[in-house]
């Protein structure tokens, strides 16, 4: 099985080759990792569905599959911008949250607009576009205490521009935010209290009821897709596992083709040795800014696909909190290998609803009843302090484990480790 | 196997069966939707107690039509989306016959689609901004012509107060109270230069220029008047600096909505005596079946613990529900819909509550002052007042009524004379 | 004489035989004295006040400090005090014991804050020459808060004979704020308003705007009233407010509204169109218009109004202010007054909103200089700090229900605090942060789960539930220049305690070995090191002090705000951005980024005071900003960690 996070190609560059594409080791299609994952993807997807379908998997199960997939897609993304390009961003759950939001918009939007028709319907007159959009203002925001729309939502009746706004959005947040900090050489640590702030930022602002998005409330009630109301939610919960599992599929492959090609390359080297990297020839920043804007525009993606099937997306989502358990969820999982990531995501996330949901059994020490509702946080911690500490390649460790790979190389500890090398050596 | 053709099946199988009806399966199941860790923990556990302290209370009576009551506890965490996944579970997986849970606004829109989807039946027992009204829940709390009106009209009547301070934190329901607040006090011929609205983040630690800006209101020379609708821990730092900024009930005076006697055990409450509370219970209230239900819960759960408001809605609706199913004969959500309408029970701080056909109660209101063991006198206790889904003081709501036996609807405009909506709004 | 009092007594239920003067009197007013408002209880008070009986100030000092209880056997009224289950009984006529009643069987007075201010009032006349000095101030308060112009005449007939200094200056003042509001003759009112101009007090503005209240006369005033000013529509007053105004006094434009059209519009409909246009047309609302001025014209519907309607009526009906005071040489010469006292408030203001955001400031120095220290020294970033910052808090409040003495379980708690906080920092260093060394990042992530754990853990040890740590006594309260300058003693301690640290800090750092090490590790650790400096004790050192001061500054926040297991959290955003601002590792840049972050957060706040929300989310945009264009804050340092 190929490790994606050491495959040849990342040493070559070292050896100067600048010219020309790194040639692909095989046809994407034909590698162990990618082959396996796509697989097992299907397999769970079939079965889930098939199972639903028997009536042995409940709706609430599917619903937590399908939501799980989304948060696999958004650790991948988080995989792509810190386990190989070094950047640790604490602000990717952020453009999950956006991505939710332009979705949400559409989703209220689009049914509130259905129910006050019916109910204009009524009138003998019929409604004028004024109307409708009194209506639906007070529809909407009557639950906030307002009945004004707000700017952000002139295009919320369009599909396609609120669809196009789940991805664009957290894309232009980020281009915008990742030139003025890469241009002005902010990395390592001070990067990620930027990213963290910016994120407070934003959830601060969205807590506000003036800026127009029903402040703490959020956006709710989104697991209801317009129009369809004669289909029950077993069915809707289908449709989107589906979604969502082509999109993690989708993005897999999409991510497996970019680390393995030059590109893949040198962003494994501006990890390793951004200065390095720079002397090279390469711009540094435009890589890095390519990265950081893809992979927001993925995680903006995974949440327009997940909070419809949470169905409610709320500033508290965004807390900063929230992007720093993804880079918990990727650690856990492994870095530098894109199905680490997608296996912390899946394997800490279920985890935690199972412990939190009061499924693990309590355990009575006599003097003391652990309860894991209580304890559960307790327990994450410190196992990621563990995993950090001792594991960190995480559970994909495993995987080299299972399949005798040893590396010959030195132990990889890290996307820090080569640039503070390079510190020590600075005069 | 092809997506489409898997989807095919999904529409053609995907509806669940229906539950029977008129049927009862023992036992009875009754799922407690309230957040055990997080944020909420802390007001949220107290009323998981209340609900297995009822359903063993009413177990050791002989149980409901024959069958023992088992409460389903799950935890939401306090974490939004998870009251709908956790509302889908109780109903769907466990197939509970009643919910009584949720405490903020935010958690009850998120569980309110799933409630209305799958039919269930939840009992809401927190004060709250009203504007809603779901065929799927009866809100045993407060609304806010139950709470903040009565205390607005105290402020004015009683204590002559010209300018108020609205200080809230930023969610949905101080911002609604304080809309319906201001609507209301201008048609008391306030001046909106009167009205000073101040929100805060929750957890909000640094009062010192907030307490200033109140202060310099009384510059004018009338009397000021706080609302408060501050949330959770904030509300010890606020009244920190109001004591340090040596202000009394009597110069400026201060009444909350969200303070009862299980915030107080937070802080020292010497220097509070004298400002005020509005709610629908004390745990002062003089009456002999208060002093059981105090008894008892001290038995309970400590001699320390106190009771607070919250719980006495939650003693009510689980009673009323009680009766209903007995009046009923089954647990079945629609059967134990219409017995639930016009049933009474008696409050623990006197009178009667009746629920009414928009699914709220009839409440008195009291108003409470704080005194120095953290426990309030209660200085003013009104008759029953009607709770009332829309409030009469915004125009936009001012025209909706609710009334599910009589219209079928809970959101009908009286001009128009059409329903809004048969769903609720979230 | 004796044989008609006998008479009299047979005469009398026999309850009432019992009674004395004041029962009789009380009696009279029952029903109000048990359900008092505010609205109707000021002629009972007057008439028991006016009584005359000797103990009357007595009763009404009872009956506002809730120490009367009505019997609901007989409706008697006594001084009861509450013990256990029963009341002791006092009579009202003369204190003597009245035997005992259930506590179910009579109901206590309960007179609201509002009834308790007008009997305070009535106390007043009473009051003024008590020899008590403490029930002088009471009488003066309740003057103060509810002046009414009978008491002028007591007030001043008190003064030459007052003898204590401090209640004469108060009594004087009170006079002359009684005098402007109430007096008859203007030249003692100007006096009085000469005398007010001097202060910013809130006592001397509220008399001052009393002076100064109008009200809204629509149309040319007469000859006799004292106007203040014609409001000018678009810059004293709004084009809908001002229509507002002339709707209230029943003067409108009759136009139509869109609800009256629409009605229109149906009452007219016939077979499918209205005038001529089919209904399914009129889906817009420029159809709608055009449909309804057809019916207009044709007589069925009143005209709409032109585009100039609004104009004309507000030239019309011109809006004045009239002062309610008729004299306008009171009311000019106030208004001058007010003016001067507002221009000194509005300094004043500035100075209390610099007082606040020193506070701020200092709060924020302490919570981040731990941090900076750490960060310079061993260049990573603890996101436990905040922790650090919990643990000293909840530290104090151990202490505190150890040693009830609050100012000595203060003089323990600071130094254990530190000592905790220390000890919590060194183990974390030992444990986790020295095996993560050159790691910045994963230090960052280990860090954050060790915060996460410690959260959880102190929430399961000590519940979600905000716990009490109550400074002592002599630090409540607050510093006051004046009614609009003051800060709390809590918040001067802080600053106090943040000028210890910052000199304490300067002092290790140039004065001591340690200090010298610290410094050249920041620069060069691998220079320090090939110098002889251990880097890892240094390192551990930094991270004892830093985390130590973390906790000293936990227990300073729990002093005036809540603690709980996740206050740390709530600063910790704040202090990364406090030390990014200032400059990684530097005492003085810290002290600077606090300056500013608390100075920009009270500058926004004031500009904004409706939403200190939005004050917090535009200083963290306007950091981010910052930094940008000065990567390595305000102070940069050279050397080690920049990029």
């Amino acid at each position: 099985m190929t490790d994606v996070s050491v495959s040849p190609s990342s040493g070559r560059k070292y050896s100067g080759e600048r010219e020309g594409l790194a040639p692909r080791s095989r046809p994407l299609i034909q590698r162990p990792d990618v082959l396996i994952f796509l697989a097992i993807l299907a397999l769970v997807t079939i079965c889930a569905t098939v199972l639903a379908q028997m009536g042995y998997v409940s709706t609430s199960t599917v619903k937590l599959l399908g939501k799980t997939l989304c948060l696999c897609l958004a650790a991948l993304a988080m995989d792509l911008v810190w386990g190989y390009t070094g950047i640790l961003s604490l602000g990717h759950f952020a453009f999950f949250g956006i991505g939710g939001y332009a979705i949400g918009m559409w989703l209220m939007w689009d049914r509130t607009e259905l129910i006050v028709l019916e109910t204009l319907a009524q009138n003998p007159l019929p409604p004028t576009p004024l109307e409708i959009e009194e209506a639906i203002g007070a529809q909407i925001f009557g639950v906030v205490g307002s009945t004004e729309i707000p700017w952000l939502w002139a295009f919320a009746g369009s599909l396609p521009v609120q669809l196009a706004a789940a991805v664009l959005v957290p894309g232009l947040i980020a281009l915008v935010f990742g030139w003025l900090a890469f241009r002005s050489r902010v990395a390592g640590v001070y990067l990620s209290i930027l990213t963290q702030a910016g994120t407070l930022a934003l959830s601060l602002w969205l807590f506000q009821n003036d800026s127009g998005l029903r402040g703490n409330n959020g956006l709710s009630g989104l697991q209801n897709l317009p129009g369809l109301d004669d289909v029950p939610q077993s069915t809707i919960s289908l449709w989107f596992l589906w979604a969502s599992a082509l999109a993690l599929g989708g993005a897999y492959l999409l991510a497996s083709w970019t680390v393995s090609g030059r590109f893949g390359s040198v962003l494994r080297g501006i990890r390793d040795d951004e200065a390095r990297v720079r002397f090279l020839g390469y711009e540094v920043e435009h890589y890095k800014l390519a990265i950081f804007t893809g992979t927001a525009m993925a995680t903006g993606i995974a949440g327009a696909l997940y909070y419809p099937q949470a169905g409610i997306v709320n500033p508290a989502e965004i807390a900063p909190i929230a992007s720093i358990y993804l880079a918990v969820w990727v650690a856990i999982g492994g870095r530098g290998r894109l199905y680490g990531a997608v296996i912390g995501a899946a394997f800490v996330s279920l985890l935690s609803s199972w412990f939190t949901g009061g499924g693990a059994p309590d355990i009575d020490l006599g003097f003391y009843e652990i309860k894991w509702t209580d304890w559960w946080l307790v327990l994450l911690g410190l196992t990621f302090v563990l995993v950090t500490l001792f594991a960190p390649k995480g559970l994909g460790g495993l995987v080299d484990l299972w399949t005798h790979r040893r590396s010959t190389r030195v132990d990889d500890l890290g996307p820090d480790q080569g640039s503070l090398r390079a510190e020590e050596d600075r005069p | 196997m092809n997506r489409t053709s898997l989807i095919a099946i999904a529409l053609t199988l995907g509806a669940s069966p229906a539950l029977a009806d008129g049927h009862v399966t023992c036992p009875v199941k009754v799922g407690v939707l309230h957040s055990l860790s997080g944020t909420m923990a802390i007001s949220e556990t107290t009323l998981k107690d209340t609900v297995e302290m009822l359903v063993d209370q009413q177990n050791e009576k002989g149980g409901l039509l024959g069958c023992e009551i088992e409460a389903v506890v799950v935890d939401p965490a306090s974490d939004w989306p998870l009251f709908a996944e956790k509302a889908r579970e109780l109903i769907s997986d466990e197939g509970v016959d009643v919910i009584f849970g949720s405490w903020t606004s935010v958690s009850r829109k998120s569980a309110l689609p799933v409630l209305e989807e799958l039919n269930g039946l939840m009992f809401y027992p927190v004060q709250y901004e009203g504007e809603e009204s779901s065929k799927n829940v009866f809100y045993t709390g407060a609304a806010p012509n139950q709470q903040a009106i009565p205390a607005v009209d105290y402020f004015l009547e009683e204590l002559g107060v010209e300018r108020f301070a609205l200080l809230g934190t930023d969610y949905v329901y101080p911002r609604t109270t304080n809309q319906i607040l201001e609507a209301y006090l201008k048609d008391k011929g306030i001046a909106e230069e009167d009205i000073f609205v101040n929100y805060t983040p929750f957890g909000h630690s640094d009062w010192a220029t907030i307490v200033g800006d109140v202060v310099e209101m009384s510059e004018d020379g009338r009397q000021v008047g706080v609302i408060s609708t501050i949330n959770g821990d904030a509300n010890i730092g606020f009244y920190k600096e109001l004591a340090a900024a040596e202000v009394s009930a009597d110069d400026i005076p201060v009444v909350a909505f969200s303070v009862g006697e299980e915030e107080l055990s937070g802080l020292d409450t010497t220097d509070l005596v004298g400002h005020l509370a509005a709610w629908n219970y004390f745990q002062s209230a003089d009456t002999e079946a208060n002093e059981e239900f105090v008894a008892t819960w001290k038995a309970r759960m400590g001699e320390d613990r106190v009771t607070n408001d919250p719980m006495e809605a939650h003693y009510i609706g689980f009673n009323m529900w009680v009766n209903a199913v007995t009046e009923a004969g089954t647990t079945d959500v629609d059967a134990v819909r219409e017995a639930m309408y016009g049933q009474e029970f008696p409050n623990l701080t006197g009178g009667t509550a009746v629920m009414l056909p928009n699914h709220h109660l009839t409440k008195p209101v009291l108003i409470g002052e704080i005194t120095e063991d953290g426990q309030f006198d209660i200085i003013s206790q009104t008759e029953e007042v009607p709770g009332d889904a829309w409030t009469d003081h915004l125009p936009e709501s001012a025209k909706l009524v609710s009334d599910w036996p009589g219209l079928g609807c809970g959101m009908y405009n009286t001009e128009t004379e059409t329903c809004v909506q048969i769903q609720s709004n979230y | 004489m004796r044989f008609l009092l006998f008479i009299a007594l047979l005469l009398l239920p026999l309850p009432a035989a019992a009674q004395g003067a004041i029962q009789t009197l009380l009696q009279t007013h029952a029903e109000d004295l048990a359900n008092p408002s505010r609205r109707t209880i000021q002629p009972v008070i007057d008439d028991l006040a006016a009584s005359g009986l000797p103990q009357m100030p007595d009763f009404l000092e009872a009956w506002a400090d809730r120490r009367v209880v009505q019997r609901d056997a007989d409706g008697l009224f006594f001084y009861g005090e509450r013990d256990g289950d029963v009341y002791v009984l006092r009579s009202v006529e003369d204190g003597s014991e009245a035997g005992e009643v259930g506590r179910r069987e009579a109901s206590e007075l309960r007179p609201n804050a509002g009834v308790r201010r007008l009997i305070a009032t009535a106390l007043v006349q009473f009051q003024l020459n008590d020899p008590d000095p403490e029930r002088r101030r009471a009488a003066l308060d309740a003057l103060s808060r509810n002046a009414t112009p009978e008491l002028l005449d007591p007030l001043r007939a008190s003064i030459p004979t007052e003898q204590n200094a401090q209640i004469r200056a108060r009594k004087e003042a009170l006079e002359r704020l009684i005098t402007l509001r109430y007096g008859e003759d203007q030249a003692a009112r100007l006096a009085a308003i000469e005398y007010l101009s001097g202060g910013v007090s809130l006592e001397a503005r509220a008399a001052l705007n009393n002076v100064l209240t109008t009200e809204i006369v629509i149309g040319a005033p007469g000859a006799e009233t004292n106007v203040a000013r014609q409001l000018r529509i678009g810059t004293d007053i709004a084009e809908d407010q001002a229509l507002a105004l002339l709707a209230e006094e029943g003067v409108e434009v009759a136009d139509v509204s869109r609800a009256d059209r629409d009605a229109v519009l149906i009452a007219n409909i016939e077979d499918g169109a209205v005038s001529g246009l089919p209904v399914a047309s009129l889906a817009s609302e420029t159809r709608r218009w055009e449909a309804y001025d057809v019916l207009a014209r044709s007589g069925v519907a009143p005209q709409r109004a032109g585009p100039d309607a609004v104009s004309e009526l507000l030239a019309a009906n011109p809006i004045y202010e009239v002062y309610d005071e008729p004299d306008p040489a009171i009311t000019a010469a106030a208004a001058t007054a007010l003016d001067e006292v507002n221009a000194r408030v509005a300094r004043a203001q500035a100075a209390d909103l610099g007082l606040d955001a020193l506070s701020l400031a200092s709060i924020y120095f302490l919570a981040a200089i731990g941090l900076a220290i750490t960060f310079g020294v061993m260049g990573v970033i603890n996101m436990a700090h905040g922790e650090f910052i919990m643990i000293g808090a909840y530290t104090g409040y151990v202490v505190q229900q150890i040693v009830p003495d609050y100012t000595v379980s203060l003089i323990i708690a600071l130094p254990l605090a530190f000592v905790v906080a220390a000890a919590a920092g060194v183990a974390l260093e030992r444990l986790v942060i020295r095996h993560l060394l050159h790691r910045p990042l994963e230090t960052l992530l280990a860090t954050f789960g060790i915060s996460v754990a410690l959260q959880q853990i102190f929430k399961n040890i000590f519940g979600t539930q905000a716990v009490p740590l109550t400074s002592p006594d002599w630090l409540a309260g607050a510093w006051t220049l004046n009614d609009v300058i003051g800060i709390s003693y809590i918040r001067i301690a802080i600053f106090v305690l943040a000028l210890m640290f910052l000199g304490l800090l300067v002092y290790i750092l140039r004065r001591t070995r340690l200090g010298l090490e610290v410094r050249a590790v920041t620069q060069n650790p691998g220079m320090a090191a090939s110098l002889g400096i251990d880097p890892d004790r240094v390192g551990m050192a930094t991270f004892a002090l830093g985390s130590g001061i973390a906790g000293v500054a936990g227990v300073a926040i729990g002093l005036f705000a809540q603690v709980t297991s996740e206050m740390g959290s709530g600063y910790i955003v704040q202090s990364f951005m406090t030390v990014v601002v200032g400059g990684v590792g530097s005492v003085l840049g810290t002290l600077i980024g606090a300056g500013m972050i608390g100075g920009l957060q009270k500058g926004i706040e004031w500009l904004n005071p409706s939403n200190t929300l939005a004050a917090q989310t535009y200083m963290i945009l306007f950091i981010i900003l910052f930094i940008q264009f000065r990567p390595r804050g305000i102070i940069a340092q050279k050397g080690r960690f920049v990029q």
